[in-house]
């Protein structure tokens, strides 16, 4: 098992992590320039700041034109039609409950005539009735709330809960995500924008909505060189850019509606790798959503029990989906017949999980525990369908408690639980945020990894930003040619690509995934072997 | 479906077999659920029309209790022979591709055809039936059409009075109210369109999940079918009263309300019933449909290769290349789908050779079929942005702009089956030119030649080169995209307001060539100038009458779905190639797909290339509009956006897969450049 203690003991606090070479991270000063031929690698990579306080306050908090007008209180049964028109029969009940203001009135009037009394009568049942109504539907959420406690939550603090951002709420950057295929990324910020930057050009279009607020995750169509997927307070938009377009604002035009009801808000999002379907999932809503995008079609995948989906994450082949829940169980949907496998975890949530490129093995980690675990997978010949094929247990692959280091510069501690945690698309590195319990620094550990023909997971180093920035996002390059870049989302509102350079291993990431050829008894024999390797 | 399968010309004994075993099977299956879920719709019906809230074991018990006797067993019994009956209207008039009536005109006469009638009648006896089970199972006052009469001058008489029990009557005609009403609804909604689901499930599944909302659909269609009937009821409802009355010898009772009133229809207990009576039939009904479109949708596994000789008929590129019944070729095509996608092995016997002699016959017949599918939707597209072009045009009464006959009958008639024979006849002259050459160049080249000679497609043949000098020759080259040209003219959206383009479009095309030649034979005489002048002011004065326009009128957005209405088709046939394509780069032992690279790229760039355009022209949306939870399933009005991003996605699949590879396909300039802005993600 690999542990916090056989990494290499972390960088001097005033350099940070420049690049990988010879299995080893380099760290340097800050200004330091790379050396040539690393620098003309990553050169084309937009690096780039943006600082908390360049990003302006929301301008309009209330989304509606009413504090404009001035406040007119019509008759009851006139709010009542308005409250139904506008939220449904919770709003008519809303508003009988505090239908008080009427009787006030009337009782001013002094004299009152026997209809009046009788309408007043009939208001005080009405009132007493909704108010007994609403009692009892709370008693109800409540209960349910018991069961599932996120569900009290106001749902900024769900999003900040079950994003994959360490410090959703506070820092400029929420959400971040590469293009599958080129080198073009779209952050999203706090001031609910979303700018895009590309290496090959210059444009940034900024992207506003009226709809776009709170932005817990982003997501591009693969196989399509424009739409992004945006999984916002109450809805997804997706985003039609134009490439090859020069307007840095393109119109709310350009943005595609999707929303359902009940589903808000929305946390995870997940492209199928072969492009068409696009899941989405909310902490609030016990089925998740395949919506196929271009018809605005979806079906709804309900399966009870769990409370909700937190996060998705959809296998490089295409074949499985993991869908974690805000309780402690997770499942493994394959894709073909769209049924799940239940994992139960002993001690809370699925956290975070990632899949190796062939889809064959899931590293997941659980909400207060510190150790990733490993769920193999038997591989996918489209033969067997509606099976998952998961194996029995999950075995812990990385011990991540925490351990002492004694540097130069004094004593650190570092070591917690998983944030997030990510796998290059070749399958040689993973990279993991790694928060401690108290209150200790997080940092971003890498991992060798190979997956074939024995799972194996190595310490590589840890990555350690400027002084006072702390990881927030992080996410691989999708297509880097000489190894791999990270990019690291910095609390300090920084952007950067760290290369790792390395040699592909001899299973190159566009193999075919499935290698039926292989004897049956070969496999069997991989499946008895260990899960990772002893050191 | 039968009327579907004649339409389409040579349907062979095995095929129909093959149909009837896939189908059949399927019928009888969702019949068979369909009639053991009756009887728990009947204990739900029995125990929610007795409710007594305030003796709750009586209650129970007398409805278990009702469950045993007699009258419900018989109308169990009844039920289950509505039900079968209503099954098979289904699976009689199911189809895959929708009609879509484009005027007001053609919704009417589609209520009228004789077919439609049959469906009526049939459906209002059927809720006659359901009805009168209700009735029954309901018991109290609605058991009986006739009551002894509780007047007084009955006791002084021997024999009693039979008097008319008016609430019997009453829910006998609400359930042929609600029969009818559901046999225009299945009509209007195009209910009889079986959508594919966009993703595989198991049956219980899909089944559990529409449950919800077809239970709430019913209860909410139900209450306003018992609100229109009341309105029908209160004005009409004397006719049939008084017929009855009249045949049976009954009386009136004088001493109860009659219905047809205010204060009759006020009744609660007759209106509970009556929406009671509406939601066991809908929900009997309903869940009967959507058992047989669950069924009949699910996917079914061909065989790529035959194990036997026997199975020769029933084997994937077979049916494919047939002409078989459309609900087999879309099982077909949508089996070709998930085989491309999942199934490594399948993929294997695709990319095989034939045994003895090693041709690649798998793979050229599924992909003849499919780049056959995709070059007439190509031309279908074509033809009809040249009618929304020629709109404009219509209005000058020369002919000198009507295209010559094509130069190539010849040709065009001695190849292969592989181009359908309304190539031919397509006007050349006003294709635009990157369409034009490299639809000539798909022409000329067969797929099936394709394996011996990989160049010749793309070398300019002399007759596309003598048709691109043609083209630029011609007065009216480039102005297809002119926009002022498309605005001009009558709001009518096709020229040709006789042409259907709902139905079968091989048929219709030359039938524009014949009547355009003989317009041009008699072009000289004046008498046919002057017939024609007179022709468009009885069409202009026409179309200025208010009434006239509205039935007449074609709705653009009703006309285009039309024209898109079996896409679905053509989606299944992207992905299947275009995921075959893309596993050949790895997968691919012999480089049997190599061979048609070329004409697979070429297909979708030209493909591409149209839809694109078409989404330019004026009427067309270029967004979805918004779907609400509706039962009947509106899939078939988004198609083609389906369509948009399917292929988008399938070219950039091809293109991501073999990256810079293409470089080394030969495809004409314009092609190339467009590969490498796909490769570029520029698109």
């Amino acid at each position: 098992m690999c542990s916090l203690a056989l990494f290499p003991p972390p960088p001097p606090p005033r350099d940070i992590t420049l690049y990988e070479y010879n299995n080893a991270l380099v760290s340097g000063h800050s200004s330091e320039k790379l050396p040539h031929p690393i620098q003309a690698q990553v050169e084309d990579l937009p690096t780039l700041t943006i600082p908390k306080e360049m990003l302006k306050a929301h301008s309009r908090l209330e989304h509606s034109t009413k504090p404009a007008f001035i406040h007119h209180r019509e008759i009851l049964w006139k709010r009542c039609i308005n409250a139904w028109r506008d939220v449904g029969v919770a709003g008519v009940l809303e508003e009988l409950a505090n239908a008080e203001g009427e009787e006030q009135w009337n009782q001013g009037l002094g004299e009152q005539s026997w209809t009046d009394s009788a309408k007043q009568l009939a208001v005080r049942w009405l009132k007493a009735g909704s108010c007994c109504t609403l009692a009892l539907c709370r008693w109800v959420s409540s209960l349910h709330g018991s069961f599932f406690p996120h569900l009290s939550l106001p749902s900024e603090d769900m999003i900040a809960e079950f994003s994959q951002a360490v410090d959703w709420a506070g820092c400029s950057i929420r959400a971040f995500a590469w293009h599958p295929h080129t080198s073009k990324f779209a952050v999203a910020l706090l001031d609910d924008s979303i700018r895009v930057y590309n290496a090959k050009s210059a444009t940034v279009p900024i992207l506003k909505h009226r709809l776009q607020r709170n932005v817990a995750s982003l997501a591009w169509k693969p196989l399509c060189a424009s739409i992004l997927a945006v999984a916002c307070h109450s809805c997804v938009l997706l985003w039609h850019l134009d490439p090859t377009s020069l307007s840095t604002r393109p119109s709310s035009g350009c943005a595609q509606v999707l929303s359902h009801p009940g589903h808000c808000p929305v946390t995870s999002l997940a492209w199928a790798p072969s492009g068409g379907l696009l899941l989405s999932a909310s902490p609030v809503d016990t089925a998740m959503l395949v919506w196929d995008v271009s018809t605005e079609n979806c079906v709804q995948l309900q399966w009870f029990g769990g409370g909700g989906v937190t996060f998705l994450a959809w296998s490089p082949d295409g074949s499985k989906v993991l869908a974690a829940t805000p309780s402690a169980v997770f499942r493994v949907w394959e894709v073909q017949m769209w049924t799940c496998e239940k994992w139960p975890t002993i001690k809370g949530p699925c956290r975070t999980g990632c899949w190796s490129p062939d889809g064959s093995r899931l590293l997941f980690t659980v909400q207060g525990e510190s150790v990733i675990y490993s769920l193999s997978f038997l591989e996918y010949s489209g033969e067997q369908q509606g099976r998952v094929g998961g194996s029995k247990t999950a075995s812990i692959v990385a011990d991540l408690s925490e351990t002492k280091f004694d540097t130069l510069y004094g004593e650190e501690r570092i070591g917690g639980e998983v944030h997030s945690m990510v796998w290059d698309p070749s399958g040689e590195r993973l990279a993991a945020v790694i928060r401690g319990f108290s209150d200790q620094r997080i940092i971003i550990a890498v991992f060798r990894t190979r997956n074939s023909p024995v799972f194996e997971l190595l310490p590589c180093g840890f990555v350690q930003g400027e002084v006072g920035a702390q990881p927030q996002l992080v996410a691989f390059h999708p297509r880097f040619k000489k190894g791999a870049v990270l990019t690291v989302c910095w609390s300090t509102g920084k952007v950067s690509h760290i290369p790792f350079f390395f040699e592909n291993g001899p299973f190159p990431s566009f193999s075919s995934p499935q290698s039926p050829l292989l004897p049956l008894g070969s496999r069997c024999s991989t499946r008895e072997q260990p899960l990772f390797s002893e050191l | 479906m039968a009327a579907a399968a004649a339409a389409m010309s040579p349907v062979t004994r095995e095929q129909q077999l093959l149909l009837r075993q896939i189908l059949g099977w399927r019928a009888a299956a969702s019949i068979a659920w369909s009639v053991l879920l009756l009887p728990v719709c009947t204990a739900a019906f029995i125990s929610i029309s007795t409710i007594d809230l305030f003796h709750p074991i009586q209650w129970i018990t007398s409805s278990f209790n009702d469950l045993y006797t007699s009258y419900v067993i018989f109308c169990l019994l009844l039920m289950s022979v509505v039900i079968l009956v209503i099954s098979i209207f289904n699976v009689e008039f199911h189809a895959v591709v929708p009609s879509i009536p484009c005027s007001r005109l053609a919704l009417i006469s589609k209520v009228i055809h004789p077919q439609q009638v049959i469906h009526s009648v049939v459906h209002a006896v059927m809720g006659m039936l359901v009805a009168w089970c209700a009735a029954v199972m309901t018991k109290g006052k609605f058991l009986f059409l006739s009551v002894p009469c509780t007047a007084s001058e009955s006791s002084a008489d021997d024999v009693p009075y039979m008097c008319l029990n008016e609430y019997h009557l009453f829910l006998l005609l609400l359930g042929a109210f609600m029969g009818y009403s559901y046999s225009l609804r299945y009509l209007v909604h195009n209910m009889n369109y079986l959508p594919f689901p966009i993703i595989q499930q198991y049956k219980y599944l899909r089944f559990r999940r529409s449950l919800p909302l077809l239970a709430k659909q019913s209860c909410v269609e139900s209450l306003y079918m018992v609100r229109n009937f009341c309105a029908a009821y209160y004005f009409f409802g004397y006719i049939p009263k008084a017929w009855i009355i009249t045949t049976m010898n009954l009386h009136i009772d004088s001493k109860l309300h009659p219905l047809d009133t205010v204060a009759g229809l006020l009744d609660l207990s007759l209106l509970y019933h009556s929406w009671l009576c509406g939601v066991i039939l809908l929900i009997t009904w309903y869940i009967a449909w959507l058992l047989f479109r669950i069924y009949s949708t699910e996917a079914h596994h061909f065989p790529v290769q035959p194990t036997f000789t026997e199975e020769t008929d029933q084997c994937l590129p077979k049916i494919l290349n047939s002409n078989p019944p459309p609900i087999l070729k879309f099982l077909a095509l949508q089996d070709l789908m998930f085989l491309s996608q999942y199934s490594f092995v399948r993929r294997q016997e695709v990319f095989s050779l034939s045994q003895p002699g090693g041709h690649p016959h798998n793979w050229t017949a599924v992909s003849r079929e499919c780049l056959n599918l995709l070059n007439n939707l190509t031309l279908k597209l074509i033809a009809h942005q040249e009618a929304t072009a020629t709109n404009g045009r219509l209005n000058q009464p020369s002919v000198g702009d009507l295209r010559k006959v094509p130069d190539t009958p010849g040709a065009a008639a001695e190849e292969h089956s592989f181009q359908s024979p309304t190539a031919g006849i397509l006007p050349r002259a006003q294709m635009p030119s990157l369409v034009k050459s490299s639809l000539l160049s798909l022409k000329t080249s067969p797929v099936t030649d394709l394996g011996s000679n990989l160049g010749s497609p793309f070398t300019p043949s002399p007759l596309s080169r003598k048709a691109g000098m043609l083209e630029l020759s011609s007065p009216w080259h480039g102005s297809v995209q002119s926009p002022h040209i498309m605005r001009r003219g009558p709001k009518l959206w096709t020229s040709y307001s006789d042409l259907q383009w709902t139905g079968s479009f091989q048929e219709s095309l030359p039938t524009i060539a014949v009547a355009r030649m003989s317009n041009e034979a008699v072009q000289p005489s004046s008498v046919y100038l002057w017939l024609q002048s007179k022709k468009e002011q009885i069409k202009s004065f026409l179309s200025k009458r208010v009434l006239i326009m509205y039935f007449f009128s074609k709705h653009p957005e009703a006309s285009i779905q039309a024209l898109f209405s079996n896409t679905q088709m053509h989606i299944w046939a992207l992905e299947g190639l275009s995921h075959l394509v893309a596993a050949s780069f790895t997968e691919d032992k012999y480089g049997v797909v190599q061979t048609t690279l070329p004409s697979v790229l070429n297909t979708l760039l030209t493909l591409q290339e149209v839809v694109d355009k078409h989404f330019k022209l004026p009427h067309v949306s270029s967004k979805p509009l918004r779907t609400s939870g509706n039962l009947a399933d509106t899939s078939y009005k988004t198609l083609r956006f389906a369509l948009r991003a399917s292929l988008k996605t399938a070219i950039y699949r091809i293109t991501t897969k073999f990256g810079e590879h293409l470089n080394a396909v030969q495809v004409s300039p314009e092609h190339k450049k467009r590969l490498q802005q796909f490769l570029e993600f520029k698109e």
